[in-house]
């Protein structure tokens, strides 16, 4: 009996020394649900070279990760939006220095079902069905029926960027919100799933979500300019209108364990790694 | 020695049961002292009756009116289907089921109470909202209406558990009387055994509804979230604890909106604490 609990005592013991150890060696790593994929793909290969290092990755969303930064319990955030100048300035009350690094890009897509005859969009066309303009698909050259906007929860860089680039046209003095009708949904994979189930709805996401259940709509800057659609070669060309950095941020110049990692992320093998995860390097 | 255990031990209980009390108030404390805050840059009349709930642009806009009238549409709908079915189903379990029923069906409604919400919800989104979809030919299935049959599922143990209670614990000769006066069996039931136990049952349905307006996970993966003022119960409705949950992981300590969503727990707060008191005082009522 009484060797039995010594075995689990000493099983015990050990396994937190081995849990506790790491210490010096661990990068934490937050943020951006968009980033989490090419994250962690970044830390298990960078973990194979480098077994003696810990790199531990989770999402929770841009913000969450940057406040995560602020209050000093992660190394580095990935956040799919700029820091917001009121982030800055928090940053700086408790003494940390955001530095952005860009990792990779996004085109955002947007979607609809693949039975929607339409195809094609404008940016005016959709910012006017984002903030509730425009209500029937018929207005767009579709069919007569009600259209279903679905969005990210405000917790999303990604609901925050289409929000600044499409329905506020890069325009800061713009107050143009999203519909109050619009569904916002808890993650790009429940607006991949309602749009391959609804006609009617039209959805955003990162490429890297499109499958052939939903149609990628092209889309043109104004209506004399050609329309594009979102793969990797339009987004690096610049072709396709909306396309996103991939950020990270660090407490000031990236030093140490957190630069080897950033180093790594740029390196060639990282941004392979970009491109595999579905989005688009930025460093060729 | 055995004295001093005596006293140890009671001691320790004694302490657990301060403890509970303590953290309770200390919760309320620190939701008062971050929800207080939102005061400073809204008033409370813009902030409980205000439309608009845009709490990341700038100036955020932080009414929470369609977020209230969001969880009280999906209580009120999810208390509609849920007490006549519960109340129905306690009546049958205490007064009619047979022995040997009444032991599955009891066993079958504390396991309906075992399933996560999430897995619920999760249920909920893949079977309940193409089918609201396809029934009521709307835009979306993502509506009040599918959140309030989901939680009714989720109300529905408390409530038959509650009420069986309560109507187990008549006194027999109640019944007997009545029987024994001419009385048809639904009449005794109908006209001597609900009334009797009417305080319970009504505890019953307080504490179903505190669990339904207190659930998050289900109501946040199939009610759409769309903070619009809702005019049926076959609009997408976002209620006050899917946008704690959903929003509170962005907020900026600090900021506006992170007092804001401290706020919306207030109001939870308050809204749960009178669903619990109401029951309370019903089920204190209940002396024979």
């Amino acid at each position: 009996m009484m060797k039995k609990f010594y075995t689990i005592l000493t099983i015990l013991l050990v396994s937190i020394s081995v849990f506790a150890t790491p210490g010096k060696n661990v990068v934490q790593i937050k943020g951006s649900d968009t980033m989490v994929n090419v994250g962690q793909a970044w830390a298990e290969k960078y973990m194979e070279v480098n077994p003696q290092d810990f790199i531990s990755v989770t999402g929770g969303g841009s913000g969450t990760g940057l406040s995560a930064l602020i209050s000093g319990t992660c190394d580095i955030a990935m956040s799919s939006r700029n820091i917001k100048a009121k982030e800055i300035e928090l940053a700086g009350k408790k003494g940390i220095k955001p530095f952005e690094i860009k990792v990779a890009l996004d085109g955002l897509a947007v979607v609809v079902n693949p039975k929607n005859p339409v195809s094609k969009l404008t940016t005016a066309q959709l910012a006017g069905i984002f903030t509730g303009k425009i209500t029937n698909w018929k207005q767009v050259g579709g069919p007569d029926s009600k259209i279903v906007i679905l969005s990210r929860e405000v917790n999303s860089g990604t609901h925050v960027y289409f929000k600044e680039h499409i329905l506020r046209r890069n325009d800061p003095n713009s107050t143009e919100e999203f519909a109050g009708s619009a569904l916002m949904l808890s993650s790009s994979q429940a607006i991949a799933d309602e749009v391959a189930g609804n006609s009617d709805a039209i959805g955003y996401y990162g490429m890297g979500y499109i499958s052939n259940k939903q149609k990628a709509i092209s889309i043109a800057k104004d209506p004399n300019s050609e329309f594009v659609s979102p793969t990797i070669e339009n987004v690096i060309s610049g072709k396709y209108p909306i396309s996103r950095p991939l950020l990270l941020y660090t407490n000031g110049q990236p030093l140490g364990l957190v630069k080897k990692f950033v180093d790594f992320a740029l390196s060639k093998e990282g941004q392979e790694i970009v491109k595999k995860t579905d989005f688009v390097p930025v460093v060729k | 020695m055995r004295k001093f255990k005596e006293f140890l031990i009671e001691k320790l209980i004694l302490i657990c049961g301060l403890a509970s009390i303590f953290f309770v108030v200390l919760i309320f404390l620190f939701l008062l002292k971050e929800g207080l805050a939102v005061f400073k840059s809204v008033s409370p009349a813009k902030f409980l009756l205000g439309s608009k709930w845009y709490p990341i642009s700038e100036p955020p806009q932080l009414g929470i009116l369609p977020l209230i009238m969001g969880s009280l549409l999906v209580t009120l709908g999810a208390a509609v289907i849920s007490i006549p079915i519960g109340v129905a189903s306690a009546i049958y379990i205490a007064e009619v089921a047979p022995a040997k029923l009444k032991e599955i069906l009891k066993a079958g409604i504390e396991l309906l109470a075992a399933i996560p919400s999430v897995v619920l919800g999760f249920i909920g989104m893949v079977t309940l909202v193409p089918w609201v979809k396809t029934i009521f030919h709307l835009p979306t299935g993502l509506t009040a209406l599918s959140g309030s049959i989901m939680l009714a599922f989720m109300a529905m143990p408390t409530i038959v558990s509650i009420a069986e209670d309560a109507l187990y614990s008549i006194p027999k000769s109640y019944k007997e009387g009545a029987l024994a006066l001419g009385a048809t069996r639904w009449q005794a039931i109908w006209r001597v055994m609900l009334p009797a136990a009417s305080s319970g049952i009504l505890a019953a349905v307080m504490l179903g509804l505190g669990r339904v307006i207190g659930e998050t996970m289900a109501v946040m993966m199939i009610t759409g979230n769309a903070a619009v003022l809702p005019h049926s119960i076959l609009q997408p409705v976002r209620t006050l604890t899917a946008t704690i949950a959903a929003e509170m992981g962005e907020a900026v300590v600090g900021s506006e909106h992170y007092f804001a969503l401290f706020a919306i727990g207030i109001v939870l707060f308050i809204i749960s604490f009178a669903i619990n008191v109401t029951a309370d005082i019903f089920l204190h009522k209940r002396k024979w």
